[in-house]
């Protein structure tokens, strides 16, 4: 991203004569005039009693039109605020052009899984805050995210999905341990290189917190199937049920052979506040209750896995997790569904389209709320939460204001079941069995800028190097490593050759 | 996809099982466990790996009928395939020569006693086991306990095989006879709870295996959870073994039932499901 040969790139890119033409078929003034697209969305009253997708896509003329607003300009600030460096411009061109799969095509180019990040991306505080509409015009951005979702979709539906130009086949093994976002794009991304490429997954399932974690009402497990099966088709190998450290470790497959190895293992292990009576059964960690309703299907009575959910749930946290969980819970038939968090809804870290669809929803908000105590029923179920009043103070590390506690402010809500989303730590399962990997005091694996850890060959990204963040920022390490790994490979491989 | 090799009942609702899963095999050492799913449908539950065969590649799962997945799971046949194995999970247990030490197991937690007991002895400990179970038919794995045991003390709470009386008073006997430098308790967590009582009286470093509910195995959800020493613990990751002095039992069984509705409906119907082919 930015380096000065992509912006070479990018300028001669802009010279085609196509993009030339289509920039003079409509004057920048005339551009500006138009008004950003409004996303399709199911009703909240009916999509909060289902699994039905919240945002129904654009149509073709509204990504037509929407793509005629893009000015196509000169230094194209958009690129630099996607964290894997999608040439926006050019895919953005395509459509206005009407060459939709020429579009999917482009996104390919630098992203695996356009679909997924079309819906999940931060797209309003990366590259559409970084578009001349936001920057210079004062107006709302290009809509990128909706158009790189149209672009996936469209290509999807057609039935004409492209798989990336491969290089030739180097039979080089190169492991890859976790199959969420970073695995994923390392993964795509190495056997575009010509690696023989192979992803351990320690679940049941591919996918990582795209299948455990996001639910099917913000991205379809058939979409995130179909995404996959592109990687797949790429040569790439997958074996589930297989925990690296534990069902055989880095030396283990080292001696069967594989060359470099990229940890994205992820964020996963839950924190919790370790207030009294945390531990009474109702109350779990977000990450249980996604996993039991995402992966295990534990809404469904055709399904095993039991979940708690119940009339009155609290979610406590203010990020997208906190609201996956809440409206997950809503959709399960909870009368109150409340979000319980300690700051007021400005600092609330999820994204602020998830915050209006909860809203929309019925979601309420108990915000300057921190919980302190559960207490339970004669079953050991927890019944009630003891809370207090917070007000906001001077910021913090973080830059948000500190919340403080109110004085005198407790006062008790009614419970059926509580779910706790206040972040994940790294998974300490890698580290445990490799004492000479250097970790920080968080215990996420230390990288070098090639995204390489202190044991040479041994790369990692994503959650387990960032501790709790995107899909993208994690896609963006993959991309990182992949190159990493590469040059890696060619210096000490490649050169004996 | 991972086979089934070999089948038994030890008891009227307790099978051995044995799986072709030959990484597992290779890994796991005394302590560890899988997490198995049996189908699309199923869940995910833990067992304890109670021993494994690396030439071919295979491990022992020892498992009683109890809801819907362990009584799928002992319903199954050789030949049959579980969809999901994944392991060996959890930390191995501490294994060293420290002179004498007591196994003492409950009911099925004597599955998972066993690799621990085979460990002790070849790091040449005096190894002396108590194994109990309510009544003589339930008693399992006596031959093997026998085998790896200097001594094998069974308790059985109607007297009908070996000694009459709880599993604790087993224990206190030899404790009382002879120094013991570690014990070791598995078993229902009632159990377990007071076996630790037990051995704090003599100030005996005691370990117990936690068989507490998990999803994932890989210390992602934290159902798991326990309080050791005032502490929140994920058994997953930093167990399965604990301090049995420091381990809060009675919060340990609440959690235990935390699905107890949803489950006994779930084995409910799943037995009525099966009343058809039984007539």
């Amino acid at each position: 991203m930015g380096t000065e040969l992509d912006k070479e790139y990018y300028k001669k890119e802009r010279k085609a004569d196509w993009r030339d033409k289509l920039r003079k078929e409509i004057k920048s003034k005339e551009r500006t005039k138009g008004v950003r697209v409004q996303m399709p969305e199911a009703d909240p009253t009916i999509r909060n009693k289902s699994n039905i997708e919240v945002n129904k896509g654009l149509t073709l003329e509204m990504a037509m039109s929407e793509s005629s607003r893009c000015l196509d300009c000169a230094v194209p600030t958009c690129i630099t605020g996607c964290p894997v460096g999608t040439n926006i411009p050019k895919f953005v061109k395509y459509i206005e052009k009407g060459d939709i799969l020429g579009a999917a095509k482009v996104l390919k180019e630098n992203n695996s899984l356009p679909a997924i990040c079309g819906r999940v991306c931060p797209q309003e505080i990366q590259c559409e805050a970084e578009c001349i509409y936001v920057k210079k015009l004062s107006k709302e951005g290009s809509a990128i995210g909706y158009l790189e979702r149209f672009a996936a979709d469209y290509e999807r539906e057609s039935g004409n999905s492209s798989i990336p130009e491969l290089a030739k086949f180097n039979g080089i093994k190169m492991a890859v341990i976790g199959s969420g976002p970073a695995g994923l794009t390392v993964a795509g991304e190495l056997a575009k290189f010509g690696y023989d490429v192979t992803v351990f997954e320690a679940l049941h399932d591919l996918g990582g917190v795209l299948k455990y974690g996001i639910p099917e009402f913000r991205l379809p497990k058939d979409i995130v199937d179909f995404e996959i099966n592109t990687i797949k088709q790429m040569n790439v190998k997958f074996i589930t049920n297989f925990i690296v450290g534990k069902t055989a470790t880095i030396d283990d497959l080292k001696e069967e052979g594989y060359k470099a190895f990229f940890i994205a293992s992820g964020a996963g292990l839950p924190n919790f506040m370790n207030i009294p009576g945390e531990n009474f059964n109702g109350i779990q960690s977000a990450n249980e209750f996604l996993t039991r309703v995402n992966l295990m299907k534990g809404a469904d009575a055709n399904f095993d896995t039991p979940v708690h959910t119940g009339k009155n749930v609290v979610i406590v946290g203010g990020g997208n997790t906190a609201m996956d969980s809440v409206r997950t819970a809503k959709r399960m038939g909870a009368e109150r569904a409340i979000i319980v968090y300690r700051r007021s809804q400005e600092e609330m870290p999820a994204r602020t389209e998830e915050i209006k669809h909860a809203i929309e929803e019925g979601i309420e908000f108990m915000n300057l709320t921190s919980p302190i105590e559960y207490f339970t029923d004669a079953n050991g179920m927890v019944n009630k939460m003891r809370a207090q009043k917070m007000q906001l103070g001077e910021p913090d590390a973080s830059g948000r204001r500190r919340p403080e506690v109110i004085e005198g402010s407790e006062h008790d809500i009614d419970v059926d079941s509580v779910v706790i989303a206040v972040g994940v730590s790294p998974n300490p399962i890698i580290q445990q069995s490799m004492p000479e990997l250097e970790t920080t005091k968080w215990n996420t694996i230390e990288v070098d800028d090639n995204m390489m850890t202190s044991v040479p060959g041994l790369f990692a990204g994503g959650d387990i190097v960032r501790g709790g963040a995107t899909v993208i920022l994690a896609m963006g390490d993959g991309r990182n490593a992949a190159k990493g790994m590469h040059n890696y490979i060619e210096k000490t491989i490649l050169s004996e050759v | 996809m991972f086979k089934i090799i070999k089948k038994e009942f030890l008891s009227k609702n307790v099978a051995r099982i044995i799986i072709e899963a030959p990484y597992i095999a290779k890994s796991r050492k005394a302590g560890n466990f899988i997490i198995l799913r049996i189908d699309k449908n199923g869940e995910r539950i833990p067992l304890t790996i109670a021993d494994a065969n690396i030439e071919k590649g295979t491990i022992t799962v020892i498992a009683q009928k109890v809801g819907v997945t362990s009584h799928k799971l002992c319903d199954m046949n050789v030949g049959d395939t579980i969809l999901d194995v994944v392991g060996p999970l959890g930390t191995a247990t501490h294994i060293a020569n420290v002179g004498t030490v007591l196994c003492a197991g409950g009911g099925v937690g004597v599955a998972p006693l066993f690799p621990i007991v085979q460990a002790m002895k070849f790091a040449g400990n005096r190894v002396i086991t108590v194994i109990a179970a309510r009544t003589k038919d339930l008693v399992i794995l006596e031959d093997e306990m026998r085998e790896y045991s200097d001594e094998l003390i069974i308790m059985t709470d109607d007297g009908s095989l070996g000694e009459k009386g709880l599993v604790t008073l087993g224990m206190e006997k030899v404790i009382q006879r002879e120094k013991v430098n570690e014990a070791v308790v598995i078993g229902p967590a009632v159990m377990m709870k007071f076996a630790a009582l037990a051995t704090k009286k003599y100030n005996i470093p005691t370990v117990a295996s936690l068989n507490t509910i998990m999803v994932d195995g890989t210390g992602m959800c934290g159902a798991c959870r326990v309080s050791v020493g005032g502490k929140t613990e994920f058994v997953c990751v930093n167990g399965p073994e604990f301090d049995a002095h420091q381990v809060n039992f009675d919060e340990m069984l609440s959690r235990l039932n935390a699905y107890k509705e949803k489950e006994a409906t779930g084995y409910n119907d799943y037995l009525k499901s099966l009343e058809p082919i039984l007539n």
